[in-house]
Protein backbone atom coordinates (compact mmCIF):
# COMPACT_ATOMS: atom_id res chain seq x y z
CA UNK A 1 0.00 0.00 0.00
CA UNK A 2 1.01 3.99 -0.11
CA UNK A 3 3.04 5.37 2.51
CA UNK A 4 0.63 8.11 4.90
CA UNK A 5 3.32 9.32 6.63
CA UNK A 6 6.65 8.98 4.81
CA UNK A 7 6.29 10.15 1.38
CA UNK A 8 8.61 11.75 -1.03
CA UNK A 9 8.51 15.38 -2.35
CA UNK A 10 6.28 16.93 0.55
CA UNK A 11 9.12 18.40 2.50
CA UNK A 12 8.52 21.68 1.89
CA UNK A 13 5.04 23.32 1.56
CA UNK A 14 4.65 23.50 -2.12
CA UNK A 15 5.32 19.50 -2.66
CA UNK A 16 2.19 19.18 0.11
CA UNK A 17 0.43 21.28 -1.35
CA UNK A 18 0.75 19.49 -4.16
CA UNK A 19 -0.97 16.37 -2.94
CA UNK A 20 -3.78 17.65 -1.03
CA UNK A 21 -2.21 19.18 2.16
CA UNK A 22 -3.74 21.46 4.42
CA UNK A 23 -7.39 20.74 2.98
CA UNK A 24 -7.95 18.22 5.56
CA UNK A 25 -7.79 21.42 7.81
CA UNK A 26 -10.28 23.40 6.10
CA UNK A 27 -12.34 20.19 6.26
CA UNK A 28 -11.83 19.96 10.06
CA UNK A 29 -12.51 23.81 10.58
CA UNK A 30 -15.70 23.50 8.98
CA UNK A 31 -17.07 20.11 10.39
CA UNK A 32 -16.19 20.81 13.87
CA UNK A 33 -14.45 19.52 17.12
CA UNK A 34 -16.52 16.96 18.00
CA UNK A 35 -17.20 15.42 14.66
CA UNK A 36 -12.68 15.90 14.24
CA UNK A 37 -12.83 13.60 17.56
CA UNK A 38 -15.45 11.39 16.64
CA UNK A 39 -13.50 10.77 13.36
CA UNK A 40 -10.46 10.28 14.94
CA UNK A 41 -11.96 7.90 17.67
CA UNK A 42 -13.95 6.19 14.62
CA UNK A 43 -10.00 6.03 13.28
CA UNK A 44 -8.74 3.65 15.97
CA UNK A 45 -5.68 5.41 16.25
CA UNK A 46 -3.29 4.83 19.32
CA UNK A 47 -0.33 6.83 20.50
CA UNK A 48 3.16 5.95 18.44
CA UNK A 49 5.79 7.07 21.11
CA UNK A 50 5.03 3.65 22.62
CA UNK A 51 1.79 3.67 25.49
CA UNK A 52 -0.64 2.61 22.32
CA UNK A 53 -3.00 4.67 24.03
CA UNK A 54 -6.08 5.85 21.50
CA UNK A 55 -5.44 9.13 20.72
CA UNK A 56 -9.36 9.97 20.01
CA UNK A 57 -10.04 9.03 23.70
CA UNK A 58 -7.48 10.68 25.09
CA UNK A 59 -8.70 14.22 23.55
CA UNK A 60 -12.16 13.70 24.88
CA UNK A 61 -10.64 13.88 28.21
CA UNK A 62 -10.35 17.46 28.60
CA UNK A 63 -13.09 18.83 30.85
CA UNK A 64 -15.77 20.47 28.74
CA UNK A 65 -16.51 23.16 31.29
CA UNK A 66 -12.43 23.68 31.72
CA UNK A 67 -11.36 27.43 32.05
CA UNK A 68 -8.43 29.16 30.62
CA UNK A 69 -6.11 28.23 28.02
CA UNK A 70 -5.51 24.66 26.81
CA UNK A 71 -2.30 23.82 24.83
CA UNK A 72 -1.82 21.03 22.77
CA UNK A 73 2.01 19.46 23.20
CA UNK A 74 3.56 17.12 20.91
CA UNK A 75 6.36 15.13 21.97
CA UNK A 76 9.32 14.97 19.84
CA UNK A 77 11.89 13.99 22.30
CA UNK A 78 12.82 11.07 20.83
CA UNK A 79 14.82 8.97 22.43
CA UNK A 80 14.01 5.43 23.39
CA UNK A 81 17.14 3.55 22.18
CA UNK A 82 16.81 1.84 18.52
CA UNK A 83 13.83 4.98 17.61
CA UNK A 84 14.45 6.62 14.91
CA UNK A 85 11.39 7.20 13.36
CA UNK A 86 9.84 10.60 14.13
CA UNK A 87 13.07 12.20 13.17
CA UNK A 88 12.76 10.58 9.80
CA UNK A 89 9.18 12.00 9.51
CA UNK A 90 10.31 15.01 10.40
CA UNK A 91 12.75 15.87 7.92
CA UNK A 92 10.42 14.18 5.48
CA UNK A 93 6.90 14.90 6.32
CA UNK A 94 7.26 18.11 8.67
CA UNK A 95 3.66 19.73 7.42
CA UNK A 96 2.12 16.50 8.08
CA UNK A 97 3.20 16.70 11.86
CA UNK A 98 2.18 20.76 11.64
CA UNK A 99 -1.33 20.15 9.75
CA UNK A 100 -1.98 17.36 12.31
CA UNK A 101 -1.38 20.08 15.19
CA UNK A 102 -3.68 22.81 14.16
CA UNK A 103 -6.40 19.90 13.73
CA UNK A 104 -5.81 18.49 16.99
CA UNK A 105 -5.60 21.81 18.65
CA UNK A 106 -8.76 22.94 17.21
CA UNK A 107 -11.02 19.74 18.02
CA UNK A 108 -9.10 20.43 21.75
CA UNK A 109 -9.99 24.26 21.93
CA UNK A 110 -5.93 24.72 21.83
CA UNK A 111 -5.02 28.11 21.20
CA UNK A 112 -1.22 27.33 21.52
CA UNK A 113 1.27 24.73 21.15
CA UNK A 114 4.43 23.66 21.27
CA UNK A 115 6.67 20.78 19.93
CA UNK A 116 9.12 19.83 22.26
CA UNK A 117 12.33 18.72 20.56
CA UNK A 118 15.24 16.71 22.21
CA UNK A 119 17.72 19.36 21.95
CA UNK A 120 20.36 17.05 19.96
CA UNK A 121 17.95 17.58 16.93
CA UNK A 122 19.60 20.90 15.91
CA UNK A 123 18.75 20.13 12.38
CA UNK A 124 15.13 19.37 12.87
CA UNK A 125 14.57 22.20 14.76
CA UNK A 126 15.49 24.31 11.94
CA UNK A 127 13.43 22.01 9.54
CA UNK A 128 10.45 22.61 11.59
CA UNK A 129 10.48 26.41 11.99
CA UNK A 130 11.08 26.62 8.37
CA UNK A 131 7.90 24.64 8.04
CA UNK A 132 5.75 26.75 10.52
CA UNK A 133 6.81 30.05 9.01
CA UNK A 134 5.99 28.87 5.57
CA UNK A 135 2.59 27.52 7.16
CA UNK A 136 2.32 31.01 9.02
CA UNK A 137 2.68 33.20 6.05
CA UNK A 138 -0.35 30.76 4.71
CA UNK A 139 -2.74 31.43 7.41
CA UNK A 140 -2.55 27.64 8.62
CA UNK A 141 -1.07 28.65 12.01
CA UNK A 142 -1.39 32.18 13.96
CA UNK A 143 -4.71 34.27 14.15
CA UNK A 144 -8.31 33.44 12.39
CA UNK A 145 -6.50 30.58 10.75
CA UNK A 146 -8.49 30.01 7.09
CA UNK A 147 -10.82 32.69 8.47
CA UNK A 148 -12.43 30.61 10.86
CA UNK A 149 -12.08 32.37 13.85
CA UNK A 150 -9.82 30.03 15.40
CA UNK A 151 -6.66 30.78 16.10
CA UNK A 152 -3.17 28.86 17.08
CA UNK A 153 0.30 29.28 17.81
CA UNK A 154 2.44 26.77 17.30
CA UNK A 155 6.13 27.38 19.13
CA UNK A 156 9.37 24.81 18.81
CA UNK A 157 10.70 23.78 22.21
CA UNK A 158 14.51 22.33 22.17
CA UNK A 159 15.08 20.36 25.36
CA UNK A 160 19.02 19.72 26.69
CA UNK A 161 19.80 15.76 27.04
CA UNK A 162 17.58 14.15 29.25
CA UNK A 163 15.90 10.48 28.10
CA UNK A 164 13.36 11.42 30.96
CA UNK A 165 11.06 13.95 28.73
CA UNK A 166 9.94 11.88 26.64
CA UNK A 167 7.63 10.73 29.47
CA UNK A 168 4.87 12.76 29.29
CA UNK A 169 4.78 14.91 32.53
CA UNK A 170 8.79 15.17 33.18
CA UNK A 171 8.48 16.48 29.68
CA UNK A 172 5.89 19.32 30.72
CA UNK A 173 8.31 20.19 33.71
CA UNK A 174 11.13 20.54 31.30
CA UNK A 175 8.56 22.70 28.95
CA UNK A 176 8.07 24.88 32.19
CA UNK A 177 11.57 25.45 32.65
CA UNK A 178 12.57 22.57 35.39
CA UNK A 179 14.40 19.66 35.93
CA UNK A 180 12.33 17.05 33.99
CA UNK A 181 11.44 14.93 36.99
CA UNK A 182 7.65 13.37 36.26
CA UNK A 183 4.60 14.63 38.10
CA UNK A 184 2.13 12.54 40.20
CA UNK A 185 -1.13 11.28 38.72
CA UNK A 186 -4.25 12.18 38.90
CA UNK A 187 -4.13 15.12 38.13
CA UNK A 188 -3.83 13.95 34.55
CA UNK A 189 -2.38 16.46 31.96
CA UNK A 190 -5.91 16.67 30.38
CA UNK A 191 -6.94 18.09 33.57
CA UNK A 192 -4.16 20.05 34.95
CA UNK A 193 -1.25 20.15 32.64
CA UNK A 194 1.17 22.83 31.37
CA UNK A 195 1.12 25.84 33.09
CA UNK A 196 -1.48 24.60 35.16
CA UNK A 197 -3.91 24.67 31.89
CA UNK A 198 -5.61 21.09 30.34
CA UNK A 199 -2.80 20.10 27.96
CA UNK A 200 -2.69 16.99 25.62
CA UNK A 201 0.52 15.70 24.92
CA UNK A 202 1.13 13.32 21.73
CA UNK A 203 3.39 11.63 20.08
CA UNK A 204 5.27 12.96 16.41
CA UNK A 205 3.76 10.02 14.51
CA UNK A 206 0.26 10.18 16.10
CA UNK A 207 -0.35 13.60 14.87
CA UNK A 208 1.29 13.59 11.78
CA UNK A 209 -1.44 11.12 11.15
CA UNK A 210 -4.52 12.96 11.51
CA UNK A 211 -4.64 14.67 8.36
CA UNK A 212 -5.16 11.48 6.24
CA UNK A 213 -7.58 10.35 8.76
CA UNK A 214 -9.70 13.85 8.78
CA UNK A 215 -9.24 13.37 5.11
CA UNK A 216 -10.08 9.80 3.86
CA UNK A 217 -12.17 9.12 7.16
CA UNK A 218 -12.07 7.14 10.29
CA UNK A 219 -13.16 3.81 8.70
CA UNK A 220 -10.62 4.31 5.93
CA UNK A 221 -7.88 4.56 8.68
CA UNK A 222 -9.44 1.47 10.61
CA UNK A 223 -9.64 -1.06 7.53
CA UNK A 224 -5.74 -0.55 7.20
CA UNK A 225 -3.94 -3.30 10.15
CA UNK A 226 -5.47 -5.53 11.97
CA UNK A 227 -8.25 -5.60 14.94
CA UNK A 228 -7.37 -2.73 17.54
CA UNK A 229 -3.90 -2.37 16.16
CA UNK A 230 -5.12 -0.15 13.14
CA UNK A 231 -3.27 2.12 10.45
CA UNK A 232 0.16 1.93 9.39
CA UNK A 233 2.94 2.55 12.06
CA UNK A 234 6.56 3.64 11.48
CA UNK A 235 9.59 0.57 12.24
CA UNK A 236 12.88 1.91 12.48
CA UNK A 237 14.90 -1.10 12.47
CA UNK A 238 18.98 -1.17 13.58
CA UNK A 239 21.24 -3.96 13.94
CA UNK A 240 22.98 -6.36 11.35
CA UNK A 241 20.47 -6.45 8.66
CA UNK A 242 21.29 -5.32 5.20
CA UNK A 243 18.75 -2.40 5.10
CA UNK A 244 18.60 -1.02 8.54
CA UNK A 245 16.38 2.04 8.37
CA UNK A 246 12.69 3.20 8.72
CA UNK A 247 9.68 1.78 7.03
CA UNK A 248 6.18 2.52 6.79
CA UNK A 249 3.76 -0.48 7.27
CA UNK A 250 0.19 -1.71 8.07
CA UNK A 251 0.48 -3.13 11.42
CA UNK A 252 0.05 -6.75 12.12
CA UNK A 253 2.59 -7.50 9.52
CA UNK A 254 4.52 -10.98 10.52
CA UNK A 255 8.19 -10.28 11.71
CA UNK A 256 9.53 -12.74 9.53
CA UNK A 257 8.36 -10.88 6.14
CA UNK A 258 9.79 -7.82 7.49
CA UNK A 259 13.13 -9.20 8.33
CA UNK A 260 13.44 -10.60 4.84
CA UNK A 261 11.18 -8.60 2.94
CA UNK A 262 11.71 -4.84 3.76
CA UNK A 263 14.91 -5.07 5.95
CA UNK A 264 17.25 -7.26 3.40
CA UNK A 265 17.39 -9.94 5.86
CA UNK A 266 20.55 -10.69 8.28
CA UNK A 267 23.79 -9.51 6.83
CA UNK A 268 25.89 -12.35 5.59
CA UNK A 269 27.47 -14.59 8.31
CA UNK A 270 25.15 -13.09 11.29
CA UNK A 271 22.66 -15.62 12.98
CA UNK A 272 19.31 -13.92 14.36
CA UNK A 273 19.42 -14.50 18.30
CA UNK A 274 17.30 -11.83 19.50
CA UNK A 275 15.01 -9.16 19.16
CA UNK A 276 13.90 -5.96 20.51
CA UNK A 277 10.78 -5.05 19.76
CA UNK A 278 9.59 -1.90 20.76
CA UNK A 279 13.04 0.08 22.15
CA UNK A 280 15.00 -0.92 24.89
CA UNK A 281 12.43 -1.17 27.35
CA UNK A 282 10.20 -3.62 25.53
CA UNK A 283 10.79 -7.17 26.90
CA UNK A 284 13.41 -9.29 24.42
CA UNK A 285 12.03 -12.09 22.24
CA UNK A 286 14.01 -15.04 21.18
CA UNK A 287 14.90 -15.71 17.90
CA UNK A 288 12.36 -18.68 17.43
CA UNK A 289 9.60 -16.10 19.43
CA UNK A 290 10.28 -13.39 17.05
CA UNK A 291 10.06 -15.12 13.86
CA UNK A 292 6.71 -16.03 14.80
CA UNK A 293 4.96 -12.69 16.14
CA UNK A 294 3.36 -10.04 13.87
CA UNK A 295 4.50 -6.67 14.62
CA UNK A 296 0.73 -5.35 16.40
CA UNK A 297 -0.05 -4.03 19.63
CA UNK A 298 -1.85 -6.99 21.21
CA UNK A 299 0.38 -10.01 19.24
CA UNK A 300 3.70 -8.46 20.75
CA UNK A 301 1.70 -8.75 23.73
CA UNK A 302 0.48 -12.15 23.72
CA UNK A 303 4.10 -12.96 22.93
CA UNK A 304 5.09 -11.20 26.17
CA UNK A 305 6.59 -7.70 24.58
CA UNK A 306 5.45 -4.77 23.18
CA UNK A 307 5.06 -2.68 20.36
CA UNK A 308 6.68 0.04 22.28
CA UNK A 309 7.41 2.84 19.85
CA UNK A 310 8.09 0.08 16.78
CA UNK A 311 12.28 0.40 17.14
CA UNK A 312 13.23 -3.14 16.05
CA UNK A 313 16.90 -4.01 17.45
CA UNK A 314 18.26 -6.97 16.10
CA UNK A 315 20.25 -8.80 18.08
CA UNK A 316 22.92 -11.93 16.01
CA UNK A 317 24.51 -14.26 17.63
CA UNK A 318 27.99 -13.19 17.61
CA UNK A 319 26.57 -10.67 20.67
CA UNK A 320 26.81 -10.96 24.52
CA UNK A 321 23.59 -10.52 26.17
CA UNK A 322 25.45 -9.75 29.71
CA UNK A 323 26.76 -7.05 27.68
CA UNK A 324 23.90 -5.96 25.87
CA UNK A 325 22.17 -5.38 29.37
CA UNK A 326 25.22 -4.11 31.10
CA UNK A 327 25.05 -1.09 28.31
CA UNK A 328 21.28 -1.16 28.88
CA UNK A 329 21.55 -1.00 32.76
CA UNK A 330 24.06 2.10 32.15
CA UNK A 331 21.61 4.22 30.22
CA UNK A 332 18.82 3.35 32.66
CA UNK A 333 21.29 4.08 35.48
CA UNK A 334 22.62 7.62 33.88
CA UNK A 335 19.21 8.54 33.34
CA UNK A 336 17.13 7.82 36.17
CA UNK A 337 15.93 11.62 37.53
CA UNK A 338 16.47 10.44 40.84
CA UNK A 339 13.16 10.88 42.50
CA UNK A 340 11.90 7.95 43.76
CA UNK A 341 13.84 5.12 45.45
CA UNK A 342 12.90 1.85 44.03
CA UNK A 343 14.53 3.44 40.39
CA UNK A 344 17.49 5.45 41.72
CA UNK A 345 18.66 3.04 43.64
CA UNK A 346 17.67 0.04 41.72
CA UNK A 347 18.85 0.95 38.58
CA UNK A 348 22.03 1.65 40.10
CA UNK A 349 22.62 -2.23 41.62
CA UNK A 350 21.09 -3.48 38.23
CA UNK A 351 24.11 -2.03 37.01
CA UNK A 352 26.68 -2.89 39.47
CA UNK A 353 25.47 -6.30 39.36
CA UNK A 354 26.17 -6.68 36.02
CA UNK A 355 29.21 -4.85 35.72
CA UNK A 356 30.36 -7.76 38.70
CA UNK A 357 29.53 -10.37 36.25
CA UNK A 358 31.10 -8.76 33.19
CA UNK A 359 34.25 -8.75 35.25
CA UNK A 360 34.42 -12.06 35.72
CA UNK A 361 33.91 -11.47 39.48
CA UNK A 362 30.33 -12.16 39.73
CA UNK A 363 28.49 -15.22 41.49
CA UNK A 364 25.00 -17.87 40.78
CA UNK A 365 23.41 -15.65 43.77
CA UNK A 366 23.91 -12.37 41.66
CA UNK A 367 21.57 -13.36 38.99
CA UNK A 368 18.78 -13.79 41.25
CA UNK A 369 19.88 -10.60 43.06
CA UNK A 370 19.63 -9.29 39.67
CA UNK A 371 15.98 -10.55 38.97
CA UNK A 372 15.18 -9.92 42.23
CA UNK A 373 16.39 -6.21 42.31
CA UNK A 374 13.96 -5.84 39.01
CA UNK A 375 11.03 -7.64 40.00
CA UNK A 376 10.88 -5.10 42.94
CA UNK A 377 10.90 -1.77 40.92
CA UNK A 378 8.16 -2.71 38.75
CA UNK A 379 4.97 -0.58 39.06
CA UNK A 380 6.57 1.09 42.16
CA UNK A 381 7.82 4.37 40.44
CA UNK A 382 5.62 7.96 39.69
CA UNK A 383 6.78 7.12 36.14
CA UNK A 384 7.52 4.02 33.57
CA UNK A 385 11.21 4.64 33.59
CA UNK A 386 12.35 1.49 36.50
CA UNK A 387 9.81 -0.69 34.44
CA UNK A 388 11.82 0.09 31.32
CA UNK A 389 15.32 -0.94 33.16
CA UNK A 390 13.22 -3.89 35.25
CA UNK A 391 11.62 -5.37 31.48
CA UNK A 392 14.78 -6.47 29.75
CA UNK A 393 16.78 -7.02 33.24
CA UNK A 394 14.23 -9.80 33.33
CA UNK A 395 13.97 -10.81 30.29
CA UNK A 396 17.47 -11.04 29.59
CA UNK A 397 17.80 -13.60 32.48
CA UNK A 398 15.07 -14.89 32.08
CA UNK A 399 15.54 -16.28 28.41
CA UNK A 400 19.31 -15.99 28.23
CA UNK A 401 20.40 -17.21 31.74
CA UNK A 402 22.89 -19.48 30.58
CA UNK A 403 24.79 -16.59 29.23
CA UNK A 404 24.89 -15.16 32.96
CA UNK A 405 25.71 -18.01 34.42
CA UNK A 406 28.84 -18.62 32.10
CA UNK A 407 29.88 -15.13 33.15
CA UNK A 408 29.08 -16.27 36.88
CA UNK A 409 31.35 -19.24 36.04
CA UNK A 410 34.03 -16.71 35.16
CA UNK A 411 33.54 -17.43 31.21
CA UNK A 412 33.38 -14.20 29.68
CA UNK A 413 32.49 -13.76 25.97
CA UNK A 414 35.13 -10.93 25.23
CA UNK B 1 24.33 41.67 34.65
CA UNK B 2 28.07 42.28 33.12
CA UNK B 3 27.53 38.46 31.72
CA UNK B 4 24.35 39.41 29.50
CA UNK B 5 24.82 41.44 26.47
CA UNK B 6 22.16 43.41 24.53
CA UNK B 7 22.30 41.43 22.09
CA UNK B 8 21.00 38.20 23.96
CA UNK B 9 18.71 40.16 25.97
CA UNK B 10 16.85 40.93 22.81
CA UNK B 11 17.17 37.04 22.04
CA UNK B 12 15.83 36.57 25.51
CA UNK B 13 12.82 39.06 25.32
CA UNK B 14 11.70 37.48 22.24
CA UNK B 15 12.17 33.80 23.35
CA UNK B 16 9.91 34.62 26.64
CA UNK B 17 7.54 35.79 24.41
CA UNK B 18 6.21 32.42 23.46
CA UNK B 19 5.47 31.18 27.37
CA UNK B 20 3.17 32.71 29.72
CA UNK B 21 5.91 32.43 32.03
CA UNK B 22 9.12 33.86 31.23
CA UNK B 23 10.93 31.00 33.61
CA UNK B 24 9.94 28.67 30.84
CA UNK B 25 12.57 30.11 28.90
CA UNK B 26 15.04 28.64 31.06
CA UNK B 27 16.49 26.28 28.96
CA UNK B 28 16.32 27.36 25.61
CA UNK B 29 18.39 30.51 27.26
CA UNK B 30 20.72 28.52 28.62
CA UNK B 31 21.12 26.81 25.34
CA UNK B 32 21.73 30.65 23.83
CA UNK B 33 24.51 30.96 26.60
CA UNK B 34 26.44 28.14 25.85
CA UNK B 35 26.07 28.74 21.99
CA UNK B 36 28.37 31.98 22.93
CA UNK B 37 31.02 30.62 24.95
CA UNK B 38 30.69 26.42 24.81
CA UNK B 39 29.63 26.32 28.10
CA UNK B 40 27.39 27.49 30.88
CA UNK B 41 30.03 29.59 33.72
CA UNK B 42 28.91 29.98 37.49
CA UNK B 43 28.35 33.50 36.91
CA UNK B 44 26.31 33.15 33.31
CA UNK B 45 23.99 31.36 35.46
CA UNK B 46 23.79 33.46 38.41
CA UNK B 47 23.33 36.19 35.83
CA UNK B 48 20.49 34.53 34.14
CA UNK B 49 18.89 33.61 37.11
CA UNK B 50 18.74 37.36 38.29
CA UNK B 51 17.89 38.27 34.61
CA UNK B 52 14.72 35.94 34.85
CA UNK B 53 13.99 36.24 38.70
CA UNK B 54 14.52 33.07 39.58
CA UNK B 55 16.89 31.43 43.00
CA UNK B 56 20.10 30.66 41.57
CA UNK B 57 19.68 27.26 42.63
CA UNK B 58 16.89 27.02 40.54
CA UNK B 59 19.34 27.69 37.16
CA UNK B 60 22.01 25.47 38.33
CA UNK B 61 19.98 22.81 39.37
CA UNK B 62 18.65 22.55 35.66
CA UNK B 63 22.12 23.22 34.52
CA UNK B 64 23.29 20.16 36.04
CA UNK B 65 20.23 17.84 35.69
CA UNK B 66 20.35 18.22 31.65
CA UNK B 67 23.24 16.59 29.98
CA UNK B 68 23.93 19.05 26.91
CA UNK B 69 24.52 21.63 29.41
CA UNK B 70 28.85 21.62 29.94
CA UNK B 71 30.09 23.15 32.91
CA UNK B 72 33.84 23.59 32.06
CA UNK B 73 34.99 24.90 28.41
CA UNK B 74 35.26 22.32 25.98
CA UNK B 75 37.27 21.75 22.42
CA UNK B 76 36.49 23.63 19.69
CA UNK B 77 34.82 20.61 18.12
CA UNK B 78 33.03 18.58 21.37
CA UNK B 79 33.36 15.02 19.49
CA UNK B 80 30.03 12.83 21.46
CA UNK B 81 30.38 8.99 20.72
CA UNK B 82 26.87 7.13 21.31
CA UNK B 83 27.42 4.23 23.32
CA UNK B 84 24.26 2.79 23.49
CA UNK B 85 22.91 -0.63 22.12
CA UNK B 86 22.71 -0.37 18.91
CA UNK B 87 25.91 1.57 18.20
CA UNK B 88 27.44 -0.63 20.78
CA UNK B 89 26.81 -3.71 18.33
CA UNK B 90 28.16 -1.65 15.35
CA UNK B 91 31.47 -1.23 17.10
CA UNK B 92 31.13 2.19 19.05
CA UNK B 93 33.50 0.86 21.47
CA UNK B 94 35.65 0.19 18.60
CA UNK B 95 35.00 4.10 17.33
CA UNK B 96 35.86 5.85 20.89
CA UNK B 97 38.89 3.22 21.54
CA UNK B 98 40.37 4.65 18.43
CA UNK B 99 39.61 8.66 19.06
CA UNK B 100 41.10 7.84 22.23
CA UNK B 101 44.38 6.57 20.78
CA UNK B 102 44.80 8.99 17.96
CA UNK B 103 44.05 11.94 20.28
CA UNK B 104 45.71 10.51 23.24
CA UNK B 105 43.22 12.08 25.37
CA UNK B 106 40.25 10.30 28.11
CA UNK B 107 36.86 10.44 27.90
CA UNK B 108 35.95 13.70 29.40
CA UNK B 109 39.46 15.46 28.38
CA UNK B 110 40.54 18.15 25.79
CA UNK B 111 43.48 17.96 23.67
CA UNK B 112 46.15 20.45 24.63
CA UNK B 113 45.33 22.87 21.47
CA UNK B 114 42.10 23.07 22.18
CA UNK B 115 40.79 21.38 19.02
CA UNK B 116 39.18 18.41 20.37
CA UNK B 117 36.85 17.25 23.66
CA UNK B 118 35.88 13.53 24.28
CA UNK B 119 32.83 12.49 25.55
CA UNK B 120 30.22 9.38 25.50
CA UNK B 121 26.28 9.99 25.31
CA UNK B 122 23.51 8.14 25.52
CA UNK B 123 20.98 7.13 22.36
CA UNK B 124 21.04 10.32 19.78
CA UNK B 125 18.05 8.91 17.78
CA UNK B 126 20.05 7.69 14.75
CA UNK B 127 20.74 4.11 15.14
CA UNK B 128 19.55 3.03 11.36
CA UNK B 129 23.08 4.60 10.68
CA UNK B 130 25.16 3.00 13.87
CA UNK B 131 27.60 3.75 15.21
CA UNK B 132 27.00 7.60 15.37
CA UNK B 133 28.95 10.79 16.11
CA UNK B 134 27.79 14.01 17.14
CA UNK B 135 30.47 17.12 16.58
CA UNK B 136 29.02 20.03 17.86
CA UNK B 137 25.18 20.65 15.90
CA UNK B 138 26.17 17.74 13.31
CA UNK B 139 25.68 14.10 13.25
CA UNK B 140 28.22 11.65 11.90
CA UNK B 141 26.82 8.37 10.76
CA UNK B 142 27.50 4.70 9.68
CA UNK B 143 31.29 5.32 11.06
CA UNK B 144 33.93 3.27 10.30
CA UNK B 145 37.90 4.42 11.65
CA UNK B 146 38.52 5.08 8.04
CA UNK B 147 35.64 7.83 7.93
CA UNK B 148 36.62 8.94 11.55
CA UNK B 149 40.24 9.64 10.29
CA UNK B 150 39.01 11.47 7.31
CA UNK B 151 36.39 13.62 10.00
CA UNK B 152 39.00 14.32 12.00
CA UNK B 153 41.61 15.71 9.76
CA UNK B 154 38.96 17.70 7.60
CA UNK B 155 37.87 19.58 11.41
CA UNK B 156 41.70 19.77 11.97
CA UNK B 157 42.00 21.48 8.70
CA UNK B 158 38.96 23.57 9.16
CA UNK B 159 37.62 21.80 5.65
CA UNK B 160 34.47 20.75 7.16
CA UNK B 161 31.70 23.78 6.89
CA UNK B 162 28.56 22.14 8.76
CA UNK B 163 26.44 23.91 11.11
CA UNK B 164 27.95 24.57 14.57
CA UNK B 165 31.52 23.87 12.83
Amino acid sequence: MENILLRDNVADLEGYFACGGYKPLKKALTAGPAAVIEEVKKSGLRGRGGAGFPAGLKWSFIPRDAQGPRYLVCNADEGEPGTFKDRELMIKNPHALIEGMAIAAFAIGASHGYIYIRGEFFAETEILEKAIAAARAKGFIGKNILGSGFNFELFVHRGAGAYICGEETALLESLEGFKGQPRLKPPFPAVKGLFGGPTIINNVETLAAVPAIIEHGGDWYAAIGVGKSTGTKLFCVSGPVNKPGVYELPLGVPFKDFLEKNCGGMKEGKKLKAVIPGGSSTPVLTAAEAMAVKLDYESLAAAGSMLGSGAVIIIDESQCMVKLLQVLARFYHHESCGQCTPCREGCGWIEKILNRLEAGKGSVKDIDTLYSVADSMLGRTICPLADAMAMPAMSFVTKFRSEFEAHAAGKCCE
Amino acid sequence: MPFLTDEFKEKAARLCAKYPRKDAALIPLLLELQKEKGFVAEDAMDALAKFLELPYARVKGVVTFYTMFNREPVGKYHLQVCRNISCHMAGAPDILAHLKGKLGIAEGETTRDGLFTLSTVECLGACGAAPVMQVNDDYFESLTVEKLNTVLDDLKHGRLRARGL
